[in-house]
């Protein structure tokens, strides 16, 4: 099992949050295309033909792609690559993007058969903080234009932790969300990273500063509600139904293959890590250089061992030591379990057949948690 | 072997980052000592610190040969360093001659440790020779810069001479004044022998290697040879003068500067300002010495590793090899662990022990806040040395205790005067004295605490004077004052690394900054940690560093992998640098905390 990831990275205006590598000028729209299209082929037998079962279009904002443009990259993944025909194609796409003939073409047109809609938040004040596009009347319709169009699998993304957003309001974002009764959720908490216009404006003191306690309240109401409503806290921010986990974040949990297209995308093949440049103007050249411009790592063992322990921990699936003993060996899983010991009488993790599981408590402290397990190079 | 009357000893003298040893660049160059395939910048300044920091840390001697108005002459130079913390070493290489090059830059002009140089120079008798340096440079200012040499030394306009290390100007002109001006060596070549240690440095093939000079007798190689204080015997393996390298000489006189290895392997062996005579016809009168320089600020050093402490031992041990002004003892602390109290001549001296620490022997070391040493009177009316405030006697034993002040002189300009004597008197300074240099030039002589130049002193007169001032200082005694012990506390635990002695007035201030910045350098724990400046059992400041509540990160996708990993290791890094006070971890940069008050 192995996962395609296209990177479009193209948004109408930027948020103020956000981090991810993206351009708000369509001037390169149609050589980054061509370059897109050139890496695909370019770069096809890094998976070993090993089979694809996840493509997933991030961004930016994926829903700015034309039909046609559409199109033309799923096809030229599935000959250059060896899909599953069972296949989850999910696209990233904002509300405002959405509207009903858009849908139905999507449906109809285009082999998409997942939707991750951006809806963040069914406020006005907190979409205007976070300056996105939307507004709240276009996050729920989108959702169900979407329904109604026969998308089932469907996930919205909503931060907490913004600072008009009270204790009600969140409740109330919860409650809007399961009453679409949609099998996947991905919650996020605000985080003000560097290099982004939240940083800047609240530095100047332009906009008010997130709270940690509000978002740690938050948290703890999102995993009850969640719960109450049938829903599997299945990675530290992400909220399915049975059988309707992400297969494409999965794979990234579980240390499985990928490959990440565009620029600034990523790719793993189970040795080393790469990425391509994250920028637009070096990206295009490929197209008449013939050479996809990326920084590469090679993980040693330490580097492997340390992002099991980092990615398992957060999920549902747990770390698992005997999985280390046999990758890693005797050594590592010994170190592991010493090292976990603390934290089990801390009641952070807990222990349930062979695997090792966060506690609720203990999914505010996962980073934490997990720096103490790695294994340090010296 | 060369008459008497053809050698010349002279040392270059100057305040900081005049152009001493530049000049003696081309001094070498000139007279053909150093090719020009070994030639480069500051040639003299062999130690890889001193290349890097482009200063001079040690006086280095040197011979040059040159043949003036027919005649062939024997020139020993030694460079010195300008910086205070180095005095010690000017004030030997000019017991070991007749004349110095006062070197003055023609756009900096006289500074403090120029008149603090000359001084040491004209108590000696030395011959002084003038140079205005750095004519080369479009700011030079020769004529107000002559006007200070003249107002300070009484000589000739026309004795200066006016000189670039850069270009080489003038440099045969100082040839010329130090064969003329400079008086050649006296003594007696047939008296007993009688040579001055002026320095010594360390090989490691060789041991200890001793420059002398002789100023009667002469020495050959496989005399029977004792060192008049330490009263010692050794045999005169090898002897010889310093070019560039070493160059072994089977007898050496009366006049000549030298070195003689002997087998000696540790430095203490060897004091420097010790007399050299021989065993059977030894002189009756050793020569007079130097005063023992005594280490004036102390500090702990801690290996990072606590099981490299044997590792630091043994490297610290090479080091005083080389460097025997550097004194130490083991020492304890709760929060370190295993480590030394050092003693430096200043924080330049502190900061290259660590800095050679850490590239010649690869230890990494935490270094505490530096303090002064203290005496402490007690109520039986003993003396005790307190070099480290935790080593304190109770308050109830102690009648008072009393501090290091420091004569210090500054010049700087006028502008800059009273903002100057007004960060001096915040130091509890007292002002003695304020002369006019020039119209513009002023020098101000204060008395004050050395305690209170070892934390921020020299930041802030180089930012509030924007660079112009000069601060030269000597230790004039010990006077009482009212000084208390101030206690952090972390989660009620004292952190005895953390300690210091301080006037009694600036307690409360300095409590209250102290746990603010330690607010700042102690990274959020799993539970809350109380921050507490105490007197006693007085609590006189407090802070808290909350709990971490969180730090889970919401994204763990492709791209964040790696990012997060890397961002985890370094995390994991840095705590593991940590030190354990209680259950709280404290940082490193913590124990430095007092240099910090004022970022
Ligand atoms: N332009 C110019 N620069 C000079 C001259 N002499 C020295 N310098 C520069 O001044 C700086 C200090 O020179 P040094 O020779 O290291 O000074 P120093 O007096 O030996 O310094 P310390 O030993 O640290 O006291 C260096 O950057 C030199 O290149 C000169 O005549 N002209
Ligand atoms: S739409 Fe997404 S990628 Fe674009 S600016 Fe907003 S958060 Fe960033
Ligand atoms: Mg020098």
């Amino acid at each position: 099992m192995a996962g395609v990831y296209v990177h479009i990275p193209f948004c109408k205006q930027k948020c103020h949050y956000c981090n991810f590598y993206s351009v708000v000028s369509v001037k390169y729209r149609e050589p980054f295309l061509k370059a897109l299209l050139f890496e695909i082929g370019q770069r096809k037998s890094y998976l070993n033909r090993e089979k694809i079962n996840t493509i997933y279009f991030g961004g930016g904002t994926p829903s700015l792609l034309g039909f046609e443009e559409l199109i033309s990259i799923i096809e030229k993944i599935k000959n250059s690559f060896h899909v599953d025909t069972a296949v989850e194609i999910t696209l990233e796409a904002n509300p405002d993007d959405l509207n009903a003939n858009k849908l139905k073409r999507l449906k109809n047109e285009t082999s998409v058969n997942r939707l991750s809609i951006g809806i963040q938040s069914f406020f006005d004040d907190d979409l205007h903080y976070l300056n996105r596009v939307h507004d709240a009347h276009q996050a729920y319709h989108s959702i169900e234009l979407a329904k109604k169009q026969g998308f089932n699998n469907l996930t919205i993304d909503l931060i907490y932790g913004i600072p008009g957003l009270i204790r009600k309001k969140w409740i109330k974002n919860l409650e809007i969300f399961f009453s679409f009764n949609l099998p996947h959720l991905s919650s996020y908490s605000l985080t003000v990273e560097p290099k982004t216009a939240l940083l800047t404006f609240i530095r100047q003191g332009k906009m008010e500063n997130i709270d940690e306690n509000k978002s740690i309240e938050h948290f703890k109401i999102l995993m009850e509600k969640t719960t109450e409503n049938g829903y599997i806290h299945y990675e530290i921010s992400n909220f399915a139904k049975k059988g309707y986990y992400s297969k494409h974040n999965s794979l990234y949990w579980l240390g499985g293959h990928y490959i990440g297209f565009g620029p600034s995308a990523h790719s793993y093949n189970g040795v080393s890590r790469q990425w391509n440049v994250p920028n637009m103007k070096q990206y295009i050249e490929a197209e008449k250089t013939k050479k996809i411009i990326f920084d590469k790592e090679v993980l040693s063992k330490n580097q492997q061992y340390n992002e099991y322990v980092m990615t398992s921990l957060r999920t549902i699936w747990g770390c698992d030591p005997e999985h280390i003993q046999n990758v890693f060996g005797k050594f590592y899983e010994e170190y592991f379990s010493k090292i976990i010991f603390p934290f089990i009488e801390d009641e952070k993790v807990y222990r349930q057949g062979n695997h090792y599981f966060l506690t609720n408590k203990g999914k505010l402290f996962a980073d934490g948690i997990a720096s103490e397990l790695f294994m340090d190079d010296e | 072997m060369q008459a008497m009357k053809n050698i010349r000893n002279f040392c270059i003298i100057a305040h900081i980052d005049h152009g001493k040893s530049t000049l003696a660049d081309r001094l070498l160059e000139f007279t053909g000592t150093v090719s020009e395939r070994d030639l480069k910048e500051q040639v003299l300044d062999d130690m890889e610190l001193e290349r890097e920091k482009g200063i001079t840390i040690k006086s280095h001697a040197i011979q040059m040969d040159y043949p003036f108005e027919g005649e062939q002459y024997v020139l020993n130079l030694i460079d010195t360093p300008g910086h205070v913390d180095f005095s010690y070493e000017v004030s030997r290489s000019i017991a070991a001659c007749e004349g110095a090059l006062l070197v003055v830059d023609a756009t900096q002009g006289i500074q403090a440790q120029t008149i603090s140089n000359l001084y040491l120079a004209i108590e000696h008798d030395l011959e002084i020779i003038p140079v205005l340096n750095k004519m080369d440079l479009d700011n030079a200012m020769p004529d107000e810069v002559k006007d200070q040499i003249v107002d300070m030394l009484g000589c000739d306009y026309e004795d200066i001479i006016e000189a670039s290390g850069k270009t080489g100007y003038g440099v045969e002109q100082i040839l010329e004044a130090v064969i003329k001006k400079v008086p050649s060596p006296k003594g007696d070549t047939n008296a007993p022998l009688q040579a001055l240690i002026f320095d010594s440095v360390f090989n490691s093939f060789r041991g200890i290697i001793a420059y002398f000079r002789i100023f009667n007798g002469e020495i050959r190689k496989g005399d029977q040879v004792k060192f008049v204080n330490t009263g010692k015997e050794y045999e005169a393996n090898e002897i010889g003068v310093l070019r560039l390298d070493r160059e072994p000489r089977s007898v050496l006189s009366t006049g000549d500067v030298g070195y003689i290895i002997s087998g000696i392997k540790a430095s203490k062996e060897v004091k420097v300002g010790d007399t050299v005579t021989h065993v059977e016809n030894p002189c009756d009168k050793a020569i007079e010495g130097f005063e023992d320089v005594k280490p004036m600020v102390f500090a702990g050093i801690y290996p990072i590793d606590p099981d490299e402490y044997e590792e630091l031992r043994s490297s610290m041990e090479k080091l005083q090899l080389n460097d025997a002004s550097l004194t130490w003892e083991p020492e304890s602390s709760a929060a370190l662990g295993f480590g030394f109290r050092c003693g430096f001549l200043g924080l330049l001296h502190m900061e290259i022990i660590q800095e050679r620490l850490d590239r010649e022997f690869n230890m990494n070391v935490i270094t505490t806040m530096p303090n002064v040493s203290y005496r402490v009177v007690t109520n039986k009316k003993e003396i005790i040395e307190v070099h480290n405030p935790s080593g304190l006697p109770e308050q109830k034993y102690i009648d008072h205790i009393e501090e290091p002040f420091i004569k210090a002189q500054i010049i700087t300009r006028t502008e800059y005067i009273g903002s100057i004597i007004k960060l001096c008197l915040d130091k509890r300074g007292e002002l003695k004295n304020q002369v006019y240099l020039t119209t513009s030039r002023v020098e101000i002589t204060v008395d004050m605490p050395l305690g209170e130049i070892v934390f921020d002193f020299y930041d802030k007169l180089k930012s509030i004077s924007k660079g112009y001032a000069s601060f030269d200082y000597h230790i004039t005694g010990y006077k009482p004052a009212k000084l208390i012990k101030l206690d952090i506390l972390l989660n009620g635990e004292s952190v005895d690394a953390l300690s210091t002695l301080l006037h009694q007035d600036n307690a409360y201030d300095f409590g209250r900054k102290m746990c603010v910045k330690l607010k700042e350098l102690i990274p959020r724990q799993q539970f809350d940690i109380a921050i507490q400046a105490a007197i006693g059992a007085k609590i006189i400041a407090r802070e808290t560093v909350k709990a971490v509540r969180k730090d889970v990160t919401a994204k763990c996708y492709g791209g964040d992998i790696t990012r997060k990993r890397k961002l985890l290791e370094k995390q994991k890094k840095g705590k593991k640098r940590m030190r354990k006070v209680g259950n709280v971890e404290v940082p490193q940069k913590a124990f430095l905390v007092v240099l910090r008050l004022n970022d």
